[in-house]
């Protein structure tokens, strides 16, 4: 395997999709960011902290993280029919699970903070693109928070490894076909989110875990840069 | 942001009265528009619309479909408008609740009663397959007037959509063809406008706080001087003389929208 893995897009192996992140892009939210991997577009928005209602649901020792990731039926090429599905309420629930460790959630007791994720335009990589543009929103909307999250998912076509998916790449079949490893980290290198559907060695997945410590690192410079022009904007005005 | 508090209410239908309004505009007078078009690759056509802070995306799909018994040469026309909890927090999760529903069939009436889209263009085989046209609205921010930019979207993302290719043989969507086969549509542009009443005075595109304090309000879809739809919404009573001065007001801003628009509706 000396020959250099082409992709079809002509990205380099542990190459990122060129990424665009913004923050303040719902103007009614408390807290809302954009974050696009190529043509993957998410936009998220924070509604809260506010007091939980049914109020049966109120937790008395913590608050609670209520994430929502939902399509627009025309992101896609074969439109999807508007609500929910099995697959939009798993990746909620995984969205929830991949921030809740950031965000100081004991601090709201009987209160709930609602995160709306919904995805434009899609080309993969939707749900990483999506827990990226929450942790913005998050920090946007002022939660106190220990660390950002940055999510990017790492792919095997046939043996090769490669960073930030594409659709085109996904449906990869030649050889072993596509793995797909979504996963998201904290800046220190915390995993709180992780994913795979395909197959691969226990050897490769570890390196697939270290390419996605790098990409990481990477997308979180990104979001940082984000918030940090946006306080400056506010500061200006 | 909750409802509108009784005292700003006092104070904006004080100021409606002598003419005015908290952001300096005419009763009569539009926010800002700012439209981008093809904002989401994957869709056949769509459109980003802005009015002041208020901002809608709207997507055009097609698919092939069975064509309806009493329509067997025709296409199909199917709007849905979901009221997104990102957009305002007066929005919850869950199926759609009648303000939704009544912005998708606004949407949905201006569109075919206008007869907009030539849909006997959208026939493949009669009886058997036609074209269905899905029109899907999404709110992003709710400042008020959604209706106005979701039927003004509505519009733009059907001008820019283009017919998928199709393989008759293989009865197959060819999606990843590019295509440059646009949209069969009429040259009469119906834009749907809604004429709100607060107090005494009648007042356009409203802000969500404005709108709070709207007795009742008529949607109307057409253009220059021919009404194609028209929805008296909320339950307050108008005159006769209040009808005929809420259609005069929508003719003036016809005109008005079609110069904003003009670029956009080529």
């Amino acid at each position: 395997m000396t020959k250099e893995f082409q992709r079809s897009d002509g990205r380099k192996i542990d190459e990122l999709r060129p990424i665009t992140a913004k923050v303040g892009v719902v103007p009614n939210a408390d807290g809302s960011a954009m974050f696009a991997f190529g043509d993957t577009i998410a936009i998220a928005a924070v509604y809260g902290p506010k007091k939980m209602h049914p109020q049966h649901e109120q937790d008395p020792v913590k608050g609670t993280l209520r994430c929502t990731y939902n399509m627009l039926s025309f992101s896609v090429s074969d439109r999807i029919k508007p609500g929910i599905s099995r697959r939009s309420v798993e990746i909620s629930k995984i969205t929830e699970w991949a921030l809740e460790p950031i965000i100081m959630i004991d601090k709201y007791p009987n209160m709930v903070i609602d995160v709306h994720i919904n995805i434009i335009q899609a080309n993969a990589s939707t749900r990483c693109a999506g827990i990226n543009a929450a942790a913005m929103a998050l920090a946007h909307a002022g939660i106190p928070m220990r660390d950002l999250v940055s999510s990017v998912s790492i792919g095997k076509l046939d043996k090769q490894l490669v960073v930030d998916v594409s659709k085109h790449e996904e449906d990869w079949e030649e050889g072993e076909g596509a793995t797909d490893i979504p996963i998201t980290m904290t800046s220190k290198g915390e995993i709180t989110h992780m994913q795979l559907d395909g197959k691969i060695s226990i050897k490769q997945l570890k390196e697939a875990i270290e390419i996605a410590r790098e990409s990481t690192k990477k997308i979180y410079e990104i979001q940082k840069k984000a918030l940090k022009e946006f306080a400056e904007e506010e500061k200006n005005d | 942001m909750i409802e509108t508090s009784k005292l700003t209410g006092e104070r904006i239908k004080e100021y409606l009265s002598q003419g005015k309004r908290f952001d300096k505009r005419k009763l009569d007078e539009f926010r800002k528009i700012s439209i981008e078009t093809n904002i989401s690759k994957n869709a056949e056509g769509s459109a980003r619309v802005k009015i002041g802070k208020t901002e809608v995306l709207v997507g055009v799909k097609m698919d092939i479909g069975e064509p309806y018994p009493d329509s067997p040469n025709q296409g199909n026309l199917v709007v849905n408008a979901e009221l997104l909890p990102l957009s305002s927090p007066r929005f919850e999760n869950g199926p759609p609740k009648f303000p939704a529903i009544e912005l998708g069939r606004l949407v949905d009436r201006a569109v075919r009663e206008s007869k907009f889209i030539e849909f006997k263009k959208l026939c493949i085989k009669e009886r058997e397959k036609v074209w269905t046209v899905f029109i899907d609205v999404y709110s992003i921010n709710d400042d008020g007037n959604l209706f106005d930019a979701a039927s003004i979207g509505a519009i733009t993302a059907l001008k820019n959509a283009k017919i998928p290719k199709y393989d008759e043989k293989e009865e197959k969507i060819l999606r990843d063809e590019p295509s440059k086969e646009p949209l069969p549509l009429s040259k009469t542009i119906p834009i749907s406008i809604t004429i709100h009443k607060i107090g005494n005075n009648l007042v356009v595109d409203p802000t969500k706080e404005e709108e709070d304090l709207s007795e009742t309000r008529v949607t109307i879809g057409g253009s220059d001087d021919t009404i194609f739809s028209m929805q008296k919404g909320d339950s307050s009573s108008l005159s006769i003389e209040e009808i005929g001065n809420i259609l005069e007001t929508a003719k003036k801003i016809w005109k008005d929208l079609y110069k904003t628009l003009d670029k956009f509706l080529k």
